[in-house]
């Protein structure tokens, strides 16, 4: 008898979807190792981590670039955490999606979803109209860390709300039962079980934030920066000034991938250097948070089982 | 006893007041952005014509003669997302099909982080790889291929939009329920015909849902085509020109020192505005096809 199950398109597919797949990868590889030998140079030059930029190409360096990273993300975590943790347990404790308040939770929960789908650079028009001219916030680590903030939202909020929802309903009962109020019940099982997931949800955004570059060039975040934001401690007692921490969140910056962005654009070749190499440190961090991130996931889900 | 009862009570109803003011300020953050761009946009359009930003064809904002016609970058802006398609749908459609039904699940379970990392990857690295690495190559395959291109962000793009077009098709067919792979089996069709003829219209919906997104996102990516694509209004399909994309105007006018009111200024409103529409009709077709999807079933 004929064999007519496996036909020749038959045994080929899988091979032609794994090439798909193997083109993806070595699209991947290519660009790191790309970034790697194009930037080696400074890569290994400890003064490149030191050096604030430069006109010339071999003395530039990116200092302020990761300080003015490092500020801004801290700002948008402490944002993004303030809004989205308590937006995500409203929509999954509390939402009882009944009479007008339950259109507004529709509305809500829409609205989440479509934030989502929403183009960076639009998030850096709002910045722009809202926080640099209408609020006056200027063009400053504040309105920087507000901008990513709201890029960092929706992430969060689908990870708080992913992280409850695998708690189970007699957790919440057996609290009801002893008296607790839902707040009660909140602080002490449903926040502490879905800690890990609302982290890893956390680490992804920040994944995603640190890289972006075109909603704080809307909002004119400077390519050149020569300077530190001030530092807010002094020598006398309390060693901490409210003023200067002030200071520090109205401070121009620039971040990493807006350095990186402002090296790329320049003729000279020596430029691209310093491109590569500050890209190659941006590519291991966003490795590395979305590594600890995948293993966080793991282990969470290992942790607890319902 | 009593009175501490009623300051638990008092508590738990602030602390909901809490939650659903968060919730409520999401709200805001819309209506903040309606209202940024609505309300700039008018200014523009006190200015310049609705007629004119429709009809014109030029769009020299910065020459002496100042035109403003919306089309040269609407034209850029889906020449570079549809050449990302053409790389995209077959490399994404190829990729689905062998994770969800040939690939074990020791390859998903590598393949599936490796792919979606692709949108983790700093759109300003892509920018750097496309310009020197991806172009210089083209232009060794491709002649007449300028410095600045479409084609090479175009290609890149289309990489970088893999976790719509590959992940989410792979999610859409891993739904289709095992049974209905089974009666296909039973009839004596191989695995290569039922994933075809038999999956894959079954998972069409979410698959072209991805597609919609994996476009929206390549319509909105502002990095890769403000490195790569050239700053050059160009009304063309020749994918070897440069030209310049929405979000890449509003990048290289955010570049200048704007004057807050100044006609630059709310022009990038405008080109938002138009942005921002763009990107809400695809994603709500692409929620409307998914909405679809329980209903096979």
């Amino acid at each position: 008898m004929k064999r007519k199950n496996t036909s020749r398109p038959d045994i080929l597919f899988p091979i032609i979807g794994a090439l798909a797949f193997l083109i993806v990868l070595s699209f991947l590889f290519t660009l790191i190792i790309n970034l790697f030998i194009d930037g080696l140079e400074k890569i290994k030059d400890p003064s490149f981590y030191v050096s604030f930029p430069s006109r010339f190409p071999d003395q530039a360096g990116i200092l302020s670039g990761w300080v003015g990273t490092l500020l801004v993300m801290a700002g948008a975590i402490f944002w993004s955490l303030l809004i989205g943790i308590p937006a995500g347990i409203y929509l999954e404790e509390y939402a009882t999606k009944r009479g007008i308040i339950g259109k507004i939770e529709t509305i809500i929960e829409l609205n989440i979803n479509n934030l989502a789908a929403v183009p960076a650079i639009i998030y850096g028009l709002l910045a722009l109209g809202i926080f640099v001219y209408r609020f006056k916030f200027g063009e400053s680590i504040l309105t920087a860390g507000l901008t990513l903030s709201i890029l960092m939202l929706p992430v969060i909020v689908v990870n708080t709300r992913e992280a409850i929802r695998r708690i189970p309903r007699d957790i919440r009962e057996g609290a009801y039962a002893v008296g607790a109020t839902k707040w009660d019940t909140v602080r002490d099982h449903i926040l502490p079980y879905s800690l890990g997931g609302i982290l890893t949800g956390l680490i992804i955004a920040a994944s995603r934030a640190i890289g972006e570059t075109a909603p704080l060039i809307t909002i004119g975040a400077l390519t050149f920066i020569a300077f530190l934001p001030p530092s807010p401690f002094t020598s006398d007692f309390p060693f901490i000034s409210v003023d200067k921490i002030w200071e520090v969140f109205m401070s121009p910056f620039t971040v990493l991938p807006i350095q990186i962005f402002n090296w790329v654009s320049r003729p000279q070749a020596a430029f691209q250097v310093n491109a590569a190499a500050a890209g190659f440190i941006l590519l291991i961090l966003t490795v590395l948070m979305n590594a600890i991130a995948y293993y966080f996931r793991q282990k969470v889900r290992r942790k607890y089982i319902w | 006893m009593f009175s501490s009862v009623a300051h638990k009570k008092i508590l738990d109803k602030l602390m909901l007041a809490v939650f659903f003011t968060a919730g409520l300020i999401t709200i805001f953050i819309t209506v903040g952005i309606v209202y940024v761009l609505l309300s700039d946009s008018i200014e523009f359009f006190k200015e310049v014509s609705i007629k004119e930003f429709l009809t014109e064809k030029e769009w020299t904002p910065v020459f002496a003669t100042k035109k403003f016609g919306i089309w040269p970058l609407v034209a850029g802006t889906f020449l570079i997302a549809g050449i990302a398609m053409l790389v995209s749908i077959p490399l994404g459609l190829l990729i689905a099909i062998y994770l969800s039904e040939y690939a074990s699940v020791k390859v998903k379970e590598i393949a599936k982080p490796i792919i979606e990392f692709l949108e983790a990857i700093p759109t300003v690295v892509f920018g750097y790889f496309t310009l020197l690495f991806v172009t210089p190559i083209l232009q060794k395959i491709v002649p007449n291929l300028e410095g600045f291109n479409s084609l090479a962000p175009g290609i890149v793009l289309g990489f970088m939009i893999l976790p719509y077009t590959a992940s989410m098709a792979e999610d859409a067919m891993k739904g289709v329920p095992q049974r209905i792979r089974e009666a296909s089996y039973a009839l004596g069709a191989t695995k290569l015909r039922t994933a075809l003829t038999i999956v894959l219209p079954a998972a069409v919906s979410g698959i072209v849902a991805g597609f919609i997104l994996g476009a929206s996102r390549a319509i909105g990516e502002t990095m890769v085509v403000a490195i790569a694509a050239g700053m050059y209004p160009n009304l063309t399909l020749d994918p070897r020109e440069p030209v310049q994309t929405m979000t890449g105007y509003i990048v290289q006018v955010a570049l200048g020192d704007l004057p807050f009111g100044s006609i630059e200024y709310l022009s990038i409103f405008a080109v938002g505005l138009a942005l921002f529409l763009i990107a809400f009709i695809f994603n709500s077709i692409a929620l409307w096809l998914r909405s679809r999807i329980r209903e096979v079933y």
